[in-house]
Formats: structure tokens, sequence, C-alpha cells
């Protein structure tokens, strides 16, 4: 019974995990470049979203309303002020510069706020739940879960079936050939990297809602999006989720059978992954963005 | 009718491995490590401390360096080395085994605990690399942490060298870091110079070319991340001998990725001298910025990221770009006289001329 418990706990965590995983692998498809800031990003946006309505006194829908569309603009402006700037540079400058904002976003949080452990109050709601068959599933966690899997379907469909989503694959596979029909690869690198931040920013929310959150929270959140998209496999948003789940329940499961070991065990599924199927579980023969 | 072509006699190219420069370099270099190795006898003991420090500072940039410049391995994990060959020491000491000659062996042990890393972690391409070498630094500091022996998540102290005179235990603590420095400047000198150094330089410079001509690096890679993870080890083991406390969270803390990264960004990165001046500016913001707590970090990051931005080749990158300078050849310098095409102008190749692609994605 505790181990099934733990099960479905561990699918409701791997709902957070999925949607840290969902922005961190657009950017990755589409720009190849691995945003080492992710997580630090969406830890800055739970922060906001806590200032906002703890601090301020916004009604809550609203301060998050704000914080998302403000990550928008995050994401916009990393791109024009660091991403596109890095053209031309060894391919790892970019990725050290990502990593110098990560320290800088995540150390200035912990100056600003404290590191005291802070969580976006979200009422009764937070604590509510329904037990089925003896086992409490929190209605938040269920409700992340959810949000996950439509952002992911969400981010499937606009990528399968519009004209936009039609230019972003096309400037993921070859940027050059995509800008002789007339695609503007920089506009879409803008648009996807707001995106992807956004993304980052409904991830930090949703985390802070669901527990307790420090300022240096992000590389964590950074490695455990990582796992799971590796995990699922590269390329597949599907597997993103799976890899997701997965994790979570790793994490889960290890922490019934030793408190302290849940993060390591994650860690060991990952590399155990890592060692016997490359490619992720749900490897697709070609692997695209 | 026969054409009559007017051959000249060819010229005669010459290749030049080594410079006036260079030598004045290995000479200065000789004098700067006797004169470095007198300090204790002349100096109160607290200098000693703080160049020990230098010194773990200087071995970390330059193998990060080694990785992330030469053979393009950017890791953001060498943290896990650094705090393994810390601990390294503690669990050799324990073993009844001498301190500092713990410090080289720890080095090894790190070099070991590499080679199967790096099996799994070559899996992985560009950025998914940095954050797999991160997970692993962190399964590191988890399995550390539950080594009751080893002071389990509180840490504990290095004590067989408490008996010690504390000026002495101090001298000798320098001496071995002075020792194991050196070991690594020239260690990875000659191995950048040598064949392996040059098809990583060429892979790193423009892989397809490189490919075409044959080179494929991935064993020359793996040889570099073997040995600079023994160097990150090195590191971690000066730093326990010099602090003598280890404490997972710190030892294993991501804050000395961020160190390692800063120092070859600002000082240059791909290039041999660049990290040393940036261990050495590192290093003297750290007296002057000491006590400022996260700020000092946010600083960091922010030069960092200014440095990418506006010089990605770093303060000697720029210097060797726009003069010429170079102090460690560990390049082909190619030498045409009298080219019709650009009279008395030597055509050089040189890392700093490639450290920048023109082409650019994105």
């Amino acid at each position: 019974m505790r181990l099934l418990d733990a099960v479905v706990q561990g699918c409701l965590l791997g709902g957070q995990y999925a949607l840290f995983a969902a922005g961190l692998s657009l950017v990755f498809g589409v720009l190849k470049v691995v945003n080492l800031a992710h997580g630090d990003l969406g830890i800055l946006a739970a922060f906001a979203a806590i200032g906002l309505a703890a601090g301020a006194g916004l009604p809550l829908a609203l301060a998050v309303g704000v914080v998302l569309v403000g990550m928008l603009a995050v994401g916009a402006a990393l791109h024009a002020g660091l991403l596109a700037r890095t053209t031309g540079a060894l391919p790892q400058i970019s990725m050290i510069a990502t990593f110098g904002l990560s320290v800088v976003i995540g150390n200035t949080l912990q100056e600003v706020f404290s590191a005291d452990p802070r969580a976006l109050d979200l009422g009764s709601f937070g604590t509510a739940g329904v037990t089925v068959g003896g086992i409490s599933v929190g209605l938040l966690p269920a409700a992340v879960l959810a949000v996950a899997v439509a952002a992911l379907t969400g981010l499937h469909l606009v990528l399968t079936r519009t004209a936009f989503g039609r230019r972003v694959r096309a400037t993921a596979d070859d940027p050059a050939t995509a800008a002789l029909v007339g695609v503007d690869a920089r506009r879409t690198y803008l648009v996807v990297t707001a995106l992807a931040v956004g993304l980052a920013g409904l991830a930090g929310i949703a985390y802070a809602a669901s527990s307790l959150v420090t300022p240096l929270a992000g590389p964590s959140r950074l490695i455990f999006a990582f796992e799971a998209v590796v995990i699922g496999g590269l390329g597949s948003l599907w597997g993103t989720l799976v890899g997701a789940v997965v994790l979570g329940v790793a994490q889960s499961v290890g922490s019934v059978v030793d408190p302290s070991s849940g993060v390591l065990a994650g860690h060991l599924v990952f590399l155990a992954v890592l060692a016997t199927r490359p490619a992720g579980l749900l490897a697709r023969t070609r692997v695209r963005a | 009718m026969t054409a009559v072509l007017e051959v000249g006699p060819a010229p005669t190219v010459q290749v030049v491995r080594w410079s006036r420069a260079a030598s004045a370099t290995v000479a200065g270099f000789v004098v700067l490590v006797a004169v470095a190795a007198a300090v204790p006898m002349l100096f109160v003991p607290l200098v000693g401390n703080r160049l020990t420090a230098l010194l773990a500072l200087v071995v970390l940039a330059v193998t990060w360096n080694a990785l992330a410049g030469y053979a393009g391995l950017v890791s953001v994990g060498q943290q896990g080395f650094f705090g393994l060959g810390a601990y390294a020491v503690l669990a050799l000491s324990d073993l009844g085994l001498n301190a500092y000659l713990s410090v080289p062996l720890a080095g090894v042990v790190c070099a070991l605990a590499a080679l199967p890393s790096s099996l799994l972690l070559f899996r992985l391409r560009a950025g998914q690399f940095a954050i797999g070498t991160w997970v692993l630094a962190e399964v590191f500091r988890l399995l550390v942490s539950r080594v009751p022996q080893l002071g389990a998540g509180t840490g504990r102290s290095l004590t067989s060298t408490t008996d010690v005179d504390p000026a002495l235990r101090q001298a000798f603590t320098y001496w071995t870091a002075l020792a194991m420095t050196v070991l690594v400047l020239v260690g990875a000198f000659l191995l950048l110079r040598s064949r392996v150094g040059i098809r990583l330089q060429a892979v790193r410079d423009d892989e397809n070319a490189a490919r075409s001509l044959g080179v494929g690096v991935t064993g020359e890679k793996r040889l570099v991340f073997v040995l600079g993870s023994g160097g990150a080890g090195v590191a971690g083991a000066i730093t326990l001998t010099n602090s003598l406390t280890a404490q997972p969270d710190n030892m294993f803390g991501v804050q000395w990725a961020a160190l390692m990264i800063f120092m070859v960004v600002i000082g240059g990165i791909g290039t041999f001298e660049g990290p040393i001046i940036g261990a050495v500016l590192l290093f003297a913001v750290q007296q002057l910025f000491d006590g400022f707590g996260n700020w000092y970090l946010v600083g960091l990051g922010v030069l960092a990221v200014v440095a990418t931005l506006a010089a990605p080749r770093g303060v000697w990158g720029e210097l060797a770009h726009r003069r010429g300078w170079t102090a460690a050849p560990l390049f082909h310098d190619v030498r045409w006289p009298a080219l019709p095409l650009a009279p008395g102008a030597a055509a050089r190749h040189d890392a700093a001329d490639t450290t920048v692609r023109e082409e650019g994605r994105r």
C-alpha cells in the first residue's frame, strides 16, 4: 500500500518536472542551446509571484498572470540580449553565459528574499484532496499534472498543426534553408525562447504552490528537468512526460525505501537509462527537434 | 610549340614552434617557482596559507580550460572531482598514509573515477554533457554524505596533520601545492603541445575540416577528461590540506564550477596563459571583496556574462589577438619568406585567431 501510494505521488510529482522539462527541451531542440539558467528563471517567477501576492497583496490570479506575462518578456530579453549576441563565438560561450546568468539570478534572490524557504499560498485548495481506495490524491498536484499534460499537448499541437510550428520546425532543422523561403530565424528563436521561459515561469509557480521553495533551488530544478528529458528521449514531447513521471516515481519510491535517498534514487535511474538506453525510453528512430 | 614556365625556387617555409619570448617565459617561470618555493622561509604563515589557495585556483583554472577550451568539453560538474579529491585525502590519511603524499594520490583516485564516468557522460552531446557532469557531481556528493566515517552530511576535519607545528604544517601544505601546480602546468603544456593537443585544437577550430583529414578525437577527449578530472581532484586535495575541514555541501558545491568558469572566461578560454591570469585576477577579487557574501558571486556572474558578450577571448586572448603575444607556444607558427601576396607579413596561425569562429548559428 505504501509502495502504491509512493507510485501515485511520484506520478503527480512528475507533472512538476514535466513542466520544467518542456521549456528546457524546446530551447534545446530549436536553438541547440542548453539554457543552464532555466531552473533559476522558474525560481525567479516563483519569488516574483510570492512577492506580488504575499508582499504587495495582489489577488493570486492577477499576480500569477502578471508574472507569466513578465516571464515571456524576460525570455524575449534573454534571447535578444544574450543568446543572439553570442552567435559566432565558440558554441560553449552561450552556454557559459547562461551559467553566469544562473549564478546571478540565484544569488540575487538569496540576497533580496533571504535564504528562508517560502511558498505560494493557495488557501484551502493547496491542501485539499480526495481519497481513492485508501490513497489520498492532492487536488493541487493533480492540477499541476493536468496543466503539464495540457501544456505539452498544446505545445505538440502548435508545433505540428500551425504555420508558426512549421516555421519553428524548419528553423530547428536548418535555419539557412528556412531563411531562403522567408523564415526569419532570429524572430522564431526569440518567440521560442520567450515561450520556453514562460513555461519555466509556469513551472516555477507550480513548484512554489506545491512545496517550499528556496532562492538557490534553481539548479536542482534544472537537473531534474534535464533528467526527465534524457530518460524520456530527446525530441519527443511525450517522452519528456514519461521521463518526468519515471523520475518522480523513482524519487518517491526511493524515499519510501530510505527517507534520505529519494533524489539519489532519481539520479541512479537516470544513469541507468544512460548506460542501457542512451537514446531514452521512448526514443524515435530519427531524433529531431 | 612549348610554353616555358619560369618557376622560381620553392620558398622555404619555416615552421616555428618556439620563440625567444617562450624561452623568456620558461626562464621567468623557473625563477618564479624558485622564489615561490622560498616564500615560507621569508614571510609570515598567513601569506603561505593564501598563496596555497591561489595555487589551488590555478590548478582548477588550467585543468578546466584544458577541458572546455581545448577538448570542447564544458563541464559544470568538476566540483564532483574537486570534492572527491578532498575526501580521498581524508580517507587515505585514515588508512595511515601521509596527508601530503595523499594529495597526488587523490588526483590518481579522481582520474580513475573519471574513466568509467566518461563512458556514461560521453553519450551526451555538448550542452547535455554539461548537465550530465553536474548530475554526476550531485551523485558523488549524495554518496559521500552517506558515509559516517567521512563525517556524513556535517563533514569532518583532517586530523592526521594536527600534531605538526602550525607554521611547519602550512609550509608543507604550500610546498605540496606548489609542486602539484608545477606538475599540472608542465604536464598540461606538454600534453597540449603534443600530437594529442594539436588534434584537439584542430577539432575545436573546425570539426568538419578536422574530420575530413581523418582526425577523430573521442580517445583524446577522454584522455583530457580523465587527466583534467585528476587535476580538479588535486585542487580539492590541496584545498583540504589547507583548510583542514571538509563538508559535502561546500566541497561539492556548484560555486566551484562558477569560479572555474569565471577564471577561464575572464582570462581567455582556449589559451594556455589566460586561465593563469584569470586565477590571479579572481584571487585579487577574493581578497578585496571577501565578506560581501552573495553579492560577490553576483558580481562574478555579471562579469562573466558581460565578458562572454563583449570580449569572448578574455584578457589574454585579446592581447594575443591584437599584439600577437605568446608566452607559451602551443601552435605551429608558419613563416613564409617574401610571400608575393603579403610582402613582409608572416602568415600566422595561432590559437587566438581561431578562438572565435566566424560562422554562427542562431
